[in-house]
Parts: C-alpha cells; sequence; structure tokens
C-alpha cells in the first residue's frame, strides 16, 4: 500500500491586526549589520554612557542582601512616591499627593502606554509633533487612537507651536503629548510657548501628556516642568523617569504623576499588566532622589563639554547643526550631500565605521537629518567627527 | 571658567588649550592665557602620569608612615614637615587631625630601604616622637584612577 508522504506545511502564524498595524522597524537591516562589525564608534545609542552611580547600585545591592525581593504595592513603595512627591515640589514647585497622585512605572515607556490606554477611546486624536520619540505615535495606536503628527522645523527651533496645533484640533482631539528636551532633536521649549500650548488646553479641555524624561539634562537653559504653569496641573499627565538623568536605564524606572482620577485609571491597567516596578529598582530610585544631586551635575557638565565639541564639529565639517539645550542628542542636518538620511547612515556606517541614526526614523520630518547622540567619551566624538568630515567632503553636493 | 579649565586638565592633563576651547566655548587664546596664569600662581602644581608599577615589573614598595611629633620651643610644626617632605622618598605628606600628626607617603625600592628611611633620617629629626609603618600590600585605586578592572561600557549599538 502506498504511503501518501505528508509533506510538513510551514503554518503562517495569525497576528492580530494590532501588532500588524505597528510599522516595522525599517532600519532594522542597518542595525544587524552594526552588531556584526568591529571598530564601530556609535553615535546611535540613546542612552548615557556611564554606569550607574554607585552609591545607587550600592543601595539596591544592599536591599537584595536583606531580602527585599517581594512585590511592592502596584502603586510603588510608599517611600519612593513620598519622595518623589518631595522631589517634584522641590525643582518644579507641582504638589502631588503620593498616595493618590503617583504611579510608579516600568519606564517612562510603561508609564507612556498606561497613560493613552486609560485616556484614549477608538478614533481619539492625538496631536504629538514630528520628529519624536519614536513610541510616542506607537503607543497612540496601540490605544486605537490616531496619530496627528505636527511638523516642526530647525528653523523654529524645533519647537511645536500653538498656532500649528490649534489648526489640527477637531471635535475629535484627545490630547497633546510632548516630549521636550526632545529625543531626538535636543530641542527645548520656552516657557512661553509652553504657555500657549497650556492656554490651548484649557480652551479646548486637552490633555497634555509631557514626557519629561530628559528634563534635568538642560544646558544653560531651564526646563519648564509643564504641570508647574497655572491651571495646568489638572490638565497634565507628567511621565518621568531615572533612565537618562541617573544613568539608570537597565533598572526600568518611571513614573506617572496625575490628578487622582487619572492615577486611578492607569493603576487599574498596570495593576493587570504589570503587578508592580521591580523591587530593586524602587530601591534604586530612592537612593537617586536622596542622595543628593551632584553626580547628576556631573554628568551634565560633562554631556556639556561634549556638546559644544559635537556641535562645533558638525558645524566645521558643513553639516549645519541647530545647537539643541537639552537631552544628549546633535541633530545635524545632512542635505548638502543630496542624500536621504537613510543612505547617508547606511553609507557612513559601511565606509566610514560611524553609526548615526537616520532622522526618518522619527517622522516624516526627520529627513534630511541625522540623530547623533553625544553620550559618547570625547575621544570618540572626536574621532567620528574625523571620519565624518572625510565621508561629506566626499560627497558634498555644490 | 578656571574651575572648569582644571576640572577638564586634572581629568586628563593633555588636552590641548584648542580642546578645551571646544569643550567650553571659551576662546583658545584665553584658554591658553588662564592655564598659565594657574601656572604661575601654583594652582596648577605639575602635569604627569598616574603609573601602575606593578606592571611596569619594576621592583618598588609604597609605605604609610604616621608621625606623632612633640612639639618643640621655636620649631613649629611646618618646620618639621619641611625637613621631612625634603627627602625624595616622601611622595606625599599631609598635617592629620587625629592620634598622629603627619601622614608621609614614601616610595622606595624594597623594604630595607624604606626601613632604613624610618630609623635612619626620619627618627634622628628633632621632634619626631614616634612612627608607625604600614607597608602597602595592593593599591586598588590610584588618585581617582581604579587600578585594575576599571568598568567598560557595555551598552547595544543602536538604541532609537
Ligand atoms: C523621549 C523618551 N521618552 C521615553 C524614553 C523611555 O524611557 P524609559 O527608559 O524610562 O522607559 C526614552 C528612551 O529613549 C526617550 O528618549
Amino acid at each position: 500500500m502506498a504511503v501518501q508522504k505528508r509533506v510538513p506545511q510551514k503554518r503562517k502564524q495569525h497576528i492580530a491586526a494590532r501588532a500588524n498595524k505597528l510599522s516595522p522597524s525599517g532600519i532594522r537591516k542597518f542595525f544587524d549589520l552594526l552588531s556584526s562589525m568591529e571598530g564601530v564608534i556609535s553615535l546611535g545609542v540613546g542612552e548615557p554612557d556611564f554606569p550607574t552611580p554607585w552609591h545607587i547600585r550600592e543601595a539596591a545591592i544592599e536591599s537584595i542582601e536583606q531580602g527585599q525581593t517581594m512585590y511592592t504595592s502596584n502603586s510603588g513603595t510608599p517611600e519612593l512616591r513620598k519622595e518623589l512627591a518631595r522631589h517634584l515640589k522641590t525643582y518644579h514647585g507641582v504638589d502631588y499627593d503620593p498616595m493618590s497622585e503617583i504611579l510608579i512605572t516600568v519606564g517612562v515607556s510603561e508609564a507612556l502606554d498606561l497613560a493613552m490606554r486609560a485616556m484614549i477611546d477608538p478614533g481619539d486624536e492625538v496631536i504629538h509633533p514630528d520628529p519624536s520619540f519614536v513610541a510616542y505615535s506607537s503607543s497612540i495606536i496601540l490605544a486605537e487612537g490616531v496619530p496627528a503628527a505636527i511638523p516642526t522645523y530647525e528653523e523654529t527651533n524645533f519647537e511645536l507651536s500653538a498656532t500649528a496645533i490649534e489648526k489640527r484640533i477637531t471635535r475629535k482631539t484627545r490630547g497633546i503629548l510632548i516630549g521636550f528636551p526632545s529625543n531626538p532633536t535636543g530641542a527645548v521649549m520656552s516657557k512661553q510657548k509652553l504657555t500657549e500650548i497650556a492656554e490651548l488646553a484649557r480652551k479646548h479641555n486637552l490633555t497634555v501628556f509631557s514626557d519629561e524624561i530628559y528634563g534635568k539634562l538642560v544646558y544653560g537653559v531651564e526646563h519648564t516642568c509643564f504641570a508647574s504653569l497655572p491651571g495646568m496641573k489638572e490638565h497634565t499627565i507628567l511621565l518621568g523617569g531615572f533612565s537618562k538623568a541617573y544613568a539608570m536605564t537597565g533598572w526600568r524606572i518611571g513614573f506617572a504623576a496625575a490628578p487622582k482620577e487619572i492615577i486611578t485609571a492607569m493603576t487599574k491597567i498596570h495593576q493587570y499588566t504589570m503587578m508592580c516596578a521591580s523591587t530593586m529598582g524602587q530601591v534604586a530610585a530612592l537612593e537617586a532622589l536622596k542622595g543628593g544631586q551632584d553626580c547628576v551635575t556631573e554628568m551634565v557638565e560633562e554631556y556639556n563639554r561634549r556638546r559644544l565639541v559635537i556641535v562645533k564639529g558638525l558645524c566645521d565639517i558643513g553639516l549645519s547643526c541647530f545647537e539643541p539645550k537639552g537631552a544628549f542628542y546633535a541633530f545635524p542636518s545632512i542635505k548638502c550631500t543630496g542624500m536621504t538620511s537613510e543612505e547617508f547612515a547606511e553609507r557612513l556606517l559601511a565606509e566610514e565605521k560611524v553609526a548615526v541614526v537616520p532622522g526618518s526614523a522619527f517622522g516624516a520630518c526627520g529627513e534630511g537629518y541625522v540623530r547623533c547622540c553625544y553620550a559618547t567619551a570625547l575621544s570618540d566624538i572626536e574621532e567620528a567627527l574625523k571620519r565624518m568630515k572625510r565621508f561629506v567632503n566626499k560627497y558634498r553636493v555644490k | 571658567m578656571l574651575k572648569n579649565i582644571l576640572k577638564i586638565l586634572e581629568n586628563d592633563a593633555r588636552t590641548t588649550p584648542k580642546q578645551i576651547s571646544d569643550m567650553t566655548g571659551i576662546p583658545r587664546a584665553e584658554v591658553v592665557k588662564v592655564i598659565k596664569q594657574a601656572w604661575q600662581d601654583r594652582i596648577i602644581l605639575k602635569y604627569k602620569a598616574i603609573v601602575n608599577w606593578d606592571k611596569a615589573e619594576n621592583e618598588h614598595v609604597f609605605a604609610l608612615i604616621e608621625v606623632k611629633l612633640e612639639p618643640e620651643k621655636d620649631v613649629g610644626f611646618d618646620s618639621i614637615a619641611e625637613r621631612i617632605y625634603r627627602f625624595p622618598q616622601a611622595r606625599s605628606v599631609y598635617l592629620v587631625s587625629g592620634t598622629y600628626d603627619l601622614l608621609v607617603l614614601v616610595l622606595g625600592k624594597n623594604n630595607h630601604e624604606i626601613a632604613n628611611f624610618v630609623s635612619q633620617k626620619l627618627s634622628h629629626i628633632d621632634g619626631v616622637k614616634a612612627t608607625n609603618t604600614q607597608f602597602v600590600l595592593k593599591r586598588y585605586k590610584e588618585d581617582g584612577e581604579v587600578v585594575e578592572g576599571k568598568e567598560e561600557v557595555k551598552r547595544q549599538p543602536v538604541v532609537l
């Protein structure tokens, strides 16, 4: 009897539309190439090159030794929430009740997701700047909202203008998501410009999602906490974290501060999806707040030196560069090469072994720019600039 | 401005005025002037390397010597300290609070040389009442630099 051989067919996995809808990272190939190369200087990272300050690590180690290895309260440890409330009061002059208006999350990443899911109904529109952090539009889409990107331009310091926002406001507009100091541009919004946005929020009754993760990393200017603007606490979900200022990216601790009803809603989602943020991470975060801020000052001073070197270096090469006043990114224009930003990044990597991130990864308005992170040793920045100079000289179209 | 420049040089004495100018925005000529003045004012004492002698296969021994002084008429601690720091073996000399008065860091070729320094030189100085010598067994950190096993930066090459 002939036995029919069954050829095992590779079953095509069903993937939900929710995941399919998210744009795949177009530059994945580029990253894969990068990790297989040697001798690359990467200006492509988005995190500090300092390890977490020792006193913070030490506090976490001690807590592990003492057996603090259980879940914490869903909202986060009371000690951390109280210290955070004190910190927000001292540095920004905003009052949050630690027990009902603060939620400790797994990074700003989770806080952003929770905020969107708690506030957005299907079809609601959320305005956000373009270019901006890659997770912004995705977090809106995952909450079944509709991202409404507002172009920002080098000529106007990559600031978000209230006039442009107002034109995009419809009956469906639910909120505005801002992130200043900005990844990828390094732009900081002036208090004046933020106040104009605050007026819109009041007039149209909008929620402002304010990602202030880079708030402590500013150079010669002041960061304005959106919630500190008159009447804005009621309109704001403040998202903040420890990743950048305290060099704690791997600890995964962030927070949301907002009016009670909002925090209650976010906490509901958080308790079912996350339970709580990591216990040792919370211990470390508490030490970061309590243990004196000198380490932050020192890191900011060092970033500032590198910032001045890279901005001047890029301009000298002929890549005109807007002066970033915050975060740790420079966002030079590469238009003089006639390449797209993806082309520029790929060829710079292949020919000179310098990694930068194409501006187009951050939105359509990022086209023509690349993001260079200067949280990198000065000697590497200097070497990268030399290589980029060679590259730009070769391809400059005049 | 001076403080900014000093911080940079303290971290790396080889940083050039041009580099310092790029890092601070202070014009190069101004940087040169400030450094020259700091040098003249003995704010900058010396530019030198921190050497890990263990790796250089160079025979050497460090010792920390606590020195108790006996104040004498007309002779202050400063002049006794001077008689000690003039010896080239004394790398660092500090007046300290606590149970003894001077802390002297000495570098010698071997134990014998250090023993000689203590018994033949130090203890003969007028005003030195007692000494307590501690040989250094291992240097872990020198002037802010970890001697061995410095932490490396381990990051993903790209993070958006
Ligand atoms: C603007 C911005 N927001 C949020 C995050 C994520 O931060 P966290 O580590 O707190 O999740 C990043 C990280 O790159 C960022 O650049």
